[in-house]
């Protein structure tokens, strides 16, 4: 075990996955040569040569479409779409052929491409460098999303992914690539060097798609969440002392509704937090299926706790983005209503 | 730059002057376009069939589909026989096919039954994608056949991909992505054309120009209407190509497969075609006249020409011919009804093949 950050986590899982199979393919905007614009490539080129690890032109559609052509035709693409915010040119390939051929052609085909991409605010990226886009995709059947909170979780999940026979949109939080943030931003950052959660293997393993983790046992209520929003709701429960469970879905699609519904069976309260907007947000589809499989153990609506129904903000990023102290006033709410 | 085998190949491409010059006559092979190959008895014979084929298969679905057996969409084929006759025939074993969703003669072609395709189209059990695809989507790995795709352009870039794989693998195959006037004006198809010259990938791009994009006229939508020029931009050689004479088609796809396959990157052939039909079953075709249609079919049509050379240097008798319709008539007749006999698929196909 070695300390690693997310991003030296992701590395690493390319470089293993790429050791042990010479189909997997790495390549994306600035992803070769200059080893990606959050350093996640870096120095796989030089390892593994231009010919597995190079960059793209920039244009989205073609990079995903070609990475399909080349995933049905055997090989496992790792492509990365430089930002979330500019996967939507890509939207069409990855709904209407990577997500769709396996069944149009009745099992004939399948694309096991992967799909990095860095997602969420926290950077003053403005709106089209900080966007949550997930729900765009936790709709289409076909595809799975994982959304990874620790280089733990991120190395094996990535692992998992491209080792995958199906197409996976794997999102990478970019506040959370040198350490866990838990929404302070005026206090500083801790690193994943000195946390225990960026003790990684060197060399392969897995983790399921489709298994959430508890990052907190509680009784009080249960926080269905992901990604940054993992570290917030642990800090608002540091902060109110109220004994909630954190449960961090790490995969979306795949849904791990079992472990929700046991949590929420328990806990009988519900709160579902992230940082994408509201409407049609991945929170409803959650509560949705909390309702259905929890209805009479609840005593109490479930809450959704999300950014606001706009567009990103820039200078206002910090009223949008939910922090810990808004977090911890709604779990307060959550718990003490009857 | 990645997959470029040596540096000393970023000198070597000069597709465009390549072209120029070979249009202007220096060069001693003809240029692409312009050379008729010459068939002999068996090969006349060869693609009088398989076009046939096509042709009766299309003339069945869309009586089908009058008939209510097919329902949704059905994109027929008629008129344009040619392209995809004359490509199959300079394909080698393991070069690829991926098409749009006027891709039932590319089936047959690919050597894919007409039983499955026709099963499909009707949506039942035996159909190549088991009732899920319908007439736009369908494959098969074993023929080499990576669809059949409904979003108009979007498997140019997958046909980009499947190249890649080849140069990766470094197996010698072609990947041929075809597309139609309509798609060429997609952005999607000019950012492959820049990957593919950039990575010299083996990649043979086929514009069946059939002069409409549904209802618009080429001329109402493309700026520029020659649609081998597309790629000039990226160094791409382009080649306009009779695409109703299937000798010229079949000269033309050799010459452009070779290029690929030594090494040269992608080429562009624009088949200059026609369909006779509307662009789906719902189209009544009323944006261009019937002497328009007429014209093609009395003067063009791909079929009619291999015949009168047949009869002409007295390879077949009308008899003959007639021997070869009827046998192709039968394996039509046999799949339609395969097609409205076999059993719809079983309800619980709706939810298998979403993932593995």
């Amino acid at each position: 075990m070695v300390q690693m950050t997310m991003i030296e986590a992701i590395r690493s899982a390319m470089d293993v996955t790429m050791e042990r199979d010479e189909n997997v393919v790495v390549f994306g905007e600035d992803v070769g040569y200059f080893g990606g614009v959050f350093r996640c490539t870096a120095g796989l080129q030089k390892k593994y040569g231009a010919s597995r690890v190079f960059d793209s032109p920039i244009n989205e559609s073609g990079i995903v479409g070609a990475g399909i052509g080349m995933a049905v035709y055997g090989l496992r693409p790792c492509i990365e779409v430089q930002f979330a915010d500019y996967i939507y040119p890509a939207y069409d390939q990855i709904v209407s052929e990577a997500a769709r051929i396996r069944y149009r052609s009745a099992g004939d085909f399948t694309a096991p491409i992967t799909i990095r991409s860095p997602v969420g605010g926290g950077i003053f990226g403005g709106q089209t460098h900080s966007q949550s886009p997930e729900a765009l995709f936790t709709h289409v059947s076909g595809l799975k999303t994982v959304v990874p909170s620790t280089p733990y979780d991120a190395k094996g999940l990535l692992i998992a992914s491209i080792e995958d026979d199906d197409p996976v949109v794997f999102f990478e939080h970019k506040r959370l690539y040198n350490g866990p943030f838990d929404g302070h931003h005026e206090r500083p950052a801790q690193n994943w060097t000195t946390h225990p959660l960026g003790n990684v293997p060197e060399g392969h393993y897995t983790l399921p798609i489709g298994k959430a983790a508890i990052r907190r046992e509680g009784s009080a209520a249960t926080i269905v969440t992901y990604g940054t929003m993992c570290f917030v709701a642990e800090a608002a429960v540091q902060e109110t002392g109220i004994d909630a469970e954190i449960i961090d879905l790490r995969t979306l699609l795949p849904l791990d509704i079992e472990t929700i519904a046991q949590s929420v069976t328990k806990t009988g309260r519900c709160m579902v937090l992230h940082e994408a907007t509201l409407t049609s947000g991945f929170g409803a589809e959650i509560a949705a299926q909390v309702q259905e499989n929890c209805f009479y153990s609840l005593e109490a609506p479930i809450l959704r706790v999300t950014g606001w129904d706009t567009p990103y903000p820039h200078a206002q990023e910090w009223d949008y983005f939910p922090g810990p102290a808004r977090v911890g006033r709604e779990l307060k709410e959550l718990t003490e209503a009857m | 730059m990645a997959p470029r085998k040596s540096a000393a190949s970023a000198g070597r491409r000069a597709g465009a002057s390549k072209s120029a010059k070979s249009r202007s006559g220096k060069s001693a092979k003809p240029a692409i376009g312009t050379e008729i190959a010459e068939f002999d008895k068996e090969q006349e014979l060869g693609v009088y069939r398989e076009m046939l084929l096509i042709r009766r298969f299309e003339e069945k679905a869309g009586q089908l589909y009058g008939m209510g057996f097919i329902g949704g969409f059905c994109h027929l084929y008629i008129g344009q026989e040619a392209v995809i006759t004359g490509i199959q025939h300079a394909m080698r074993d393991g070069d690829q096919l991926i098409t749009g969703y006027r891709d039932h003669g590319h089936m047959l072609a690919a050597g894919m039954t007409a039983r499955g395709v026709m099963a499909e189209l009707t949506g039942r059990q035996s159909g190549y994608s088991r009732g899920k695809g319908g007439s736009m989507h369908m494959f098969s790995f074993e023929k080499n056949f990576f669809g059949g795709h409904g979003i108009v352009g979007a498997q140019v870039p997958l046909g980009t991909g499947l190249a890649f794989a080849n140069r990766y693998r470094d197996n010698g195959n072609v990947s041929i992505a075809f597309y139609g006037d309509g798609a060429s004006n997609q952005g999607q198809v000019y950012e492959s054309f820049n990957m593919a010259e950039l990575w010299e990938l083996p990649v043979v791009y086929v514009v069946e120009n059939n002069r409409y994009a549904m209802g618009t006229a080429v001329s109402r939508a493309s700026a520029q209407t020659d649609f081998s020029q597309r790629g000039v931009s990226f160094n791409i050689p382009g080649y306009q190509v009779d695409g109703m004479d299937v000798r010229a088609v079949f000269a033309a796809a050799e010459a452009a497969l070779e290029h690929a396959r030594s090494g040269n990157g992608p080429i562009i052939l624009e088949m200059l075609t026609y369909r006779y039909r509307g662009h789906s079953m719902s189209d009544p075709a009323k944006y261009r006249s019937k002497d328009e249609v007429q014209k093609m079919r009395s003067e063009h049509d791909p079929i009619e020409q291999v015949k009168v050379r047949l009869l002409e240097k007295g390879w077949a008798s009308e008899d003959e011919l007639k021997a070869i319709d009827k046998s192709v008539r039968d394996i039509v007749a046999d799949s339609a009804e395969f097609a409205q006999t076999d059993p719809e698929p079983d309800p619980s196909e709706l939810y298998t093949d979403i993932l593995a």
